[in-house]
């Protein structure tokens, strides 16, 4: 029984997270890589026009990852938020730091790439559609919580309190996303629908979920990275990263 | 608990009512950021009828924003946070008590002010009745989550700008409930179902944000 708990809380030290990390980074880079290189080609070359949107639609490759992972990396980050504030540990308060813009990156990607897609499909940059004005909040939030954490010294402190701020928001996520929901359906009557064709081709499919494979790879490499990044420099004052340091020179 | 909710309540109206010109600098806020729409999008009844329920909400969300510096600051300065967080009653109670004292300095009174600016924007009499009170029924979540904000954003460097960054789009529910319910008045659709979901977001926020907000308190004065 002692022997699994050592185990299940081994690496939540950054000394032995250090390493591994250093280990799995190359590997997701790698899968990474081959999922975006077979989720484009699928994506680019395999499948199908579509017969309404003709080849514009190919953004969705990109845009359907980036706004799941924009939507999932935020429950991660809430997800480290509450074990930190529950068990006190620092690792988690780096995790949530770390993935922090990644989140804010893909929630940026997935608006960009929506106005990209909407000027020729809607014939608008922007509309007020339920799904896009909750992006704009997710980003909001993201921001939000990057720039409490970046106005806050004491990086203790900058963990607890973004690690409040983004349970808080990960409660009202829901909540927006009905308001504006209900908001929205409510008053501008029959708008534009985000809804695609109920039976998309089964290639288009395979050419999506290959990419965003690709994209969750890459935000575990990427947020693996920053973490590192982010334990030396919290971590410097300790035995292991000067052991390190020296080591590397 | 009713005592100390209670005498939270009293000694931070005590304190306000010593400071009054930082409440009354708040309804000018309000009042003026009102009345610049008309200027700037030019006076058509019509056109602003339509922007009033948006407007007066979004003005609304503003001028509570002015004032949830202080709900902490100053008992954070002196202080009195401590003894408080020291004190053997529970913090969220106390939270409760001075989100309550906030609402009644800087929300009661943008209720009340609201069907006079109203009436600027050529509202009809049941549009001015359904404004004034989804401003009563909301903006008291407006000081339960913007006390959770200013205790987040409490001693830290760029406060004011960060706390709005904060809060603001925790708002965005309490502005399309809120507005909705004047927008659905004017367009004969009645309000009820906006209301009821007004309350249920107001009660939600005053029940559940004493909670964070103690949290991020005792973070605050560590």
């Amino acid at each position: 029984m002692s022997d699994r708990l050592i185990n299940w809380f081994r690496y939540a030290s950054p000394q032995t997270f250090y390493p591994l990390t250093g280990k799995l980074i190359p590997w997701f880079w790698a899968f990474a890589a081959i999922f975006a290189v077979a989720g484009l080609t699928i994506g680019f070359l395999l499948a199908p026009t579509d017969a309404q949107q003709g080849e514009g639609y190919r953004i969705i490759f990109l845009h359907v990852p980036a706004s799941w992972l924009s939507m999932f990396i935020y429950l991660v980050m809430a997800f480290w938020a509450a074990t930190g504030l529950a068990f006190n540990t620092r690792l988690s308060g780096m995790m949530a730091s770390a993935l922090a813009p990644t989140g804010a990156l893909f929630a940026f990607l997935s608006l960009w790439t929506g106005a990209l897609w909407g000027k020729p499909m809607w014939g608008a940059w922007w509309v007020w559609d339920a799904r896009l004005t909750s992006e704009l909040i997710l980003l909001f939030l993201y921001i939000g919580f990057i720039a409490l954490q970046a106005a806050i010294d004491d990086p203790r402190r900058a963990d607890k309190a973004g690690a409040i701020l983004a349970l808080v928001g990960v409660v009202n996520v829901p909540i927006i996303y009905f308001s504006v929901k209900w908001w929205n359906t409510l008053h501008q009557g029959a708008s534009v629908s985000l809804t695609r064709a109920p039976s998309m081709a089964a290639m288009m499919l395979w050419g999506m979920v290959l990419c965003a494979l690709a994209c969750w790879m890459y935000s575990i490499a990427v947020a693996l990275m920053r973490v590192r990044t982010i334990m030396l420099e919290r971590e410097r004052h300790t035995d292991w990263v000067r052991a390190l340091l020296a080591e590397k020179e | 608990m009713l005592e100390l909710i209670g005498a939270v309540i009293g000694r931070d109206l005590r304190l306000a009512m010593r400071r009054q010109a930082d409440i009354v600098a708040a309804m000018f806020f309000f009042i003026i950021v009102v009345s610049l729409f008309p200027l700037g999008v030019g006076p058509e009844a019509d056109q602003l009828r339509k922007l009033a329920p948006g407007v007066l909400w979004v003005a609304a969300l503003l001028a509570t924003m002015l004032s949830l510096p202080r709900m902490f600051a100053d008992d954070h300065r002196d202080g009195t946070l401590e003894q408080l967080a020291l004190a053997p009653q529970p913090l969220g109670l106390i939270v409760l008590g001075k989100v309550i004292a906030h609402w009644l300095v800087a929300g009661l009174p943008l209720c009340l002010l609201a069907p006079v600016l109203g009436i600027q924007f050529d509202l009809a009499n049941d549009a001015l009745a359904v404004l004034t009170l989804s401003l009563l029924i909301g903006t008291p979540a407006l000081s339960g989550i913007g006390a959770i904000g200013a205790a987040l954003t409490l001693g830290v460097r760029g406060g004011g700008v960060l706390l709005s960054l904060l809060v603001l789009p925790l708002y965005i529910p309490v502005l399309i409930f809120g507005a909705g319910a004047v927008d659905a008045t004017v367009s004969g659709l009645g309000a009820q179902a906006h209301l009821s979901l007004l309350g249920a977001l107001a009660l939600g926020g005053v029940f559940f944000a004493p909670w964070p907000t103690a949290a991020a308190l005792r973070i605050a004065l560590e």
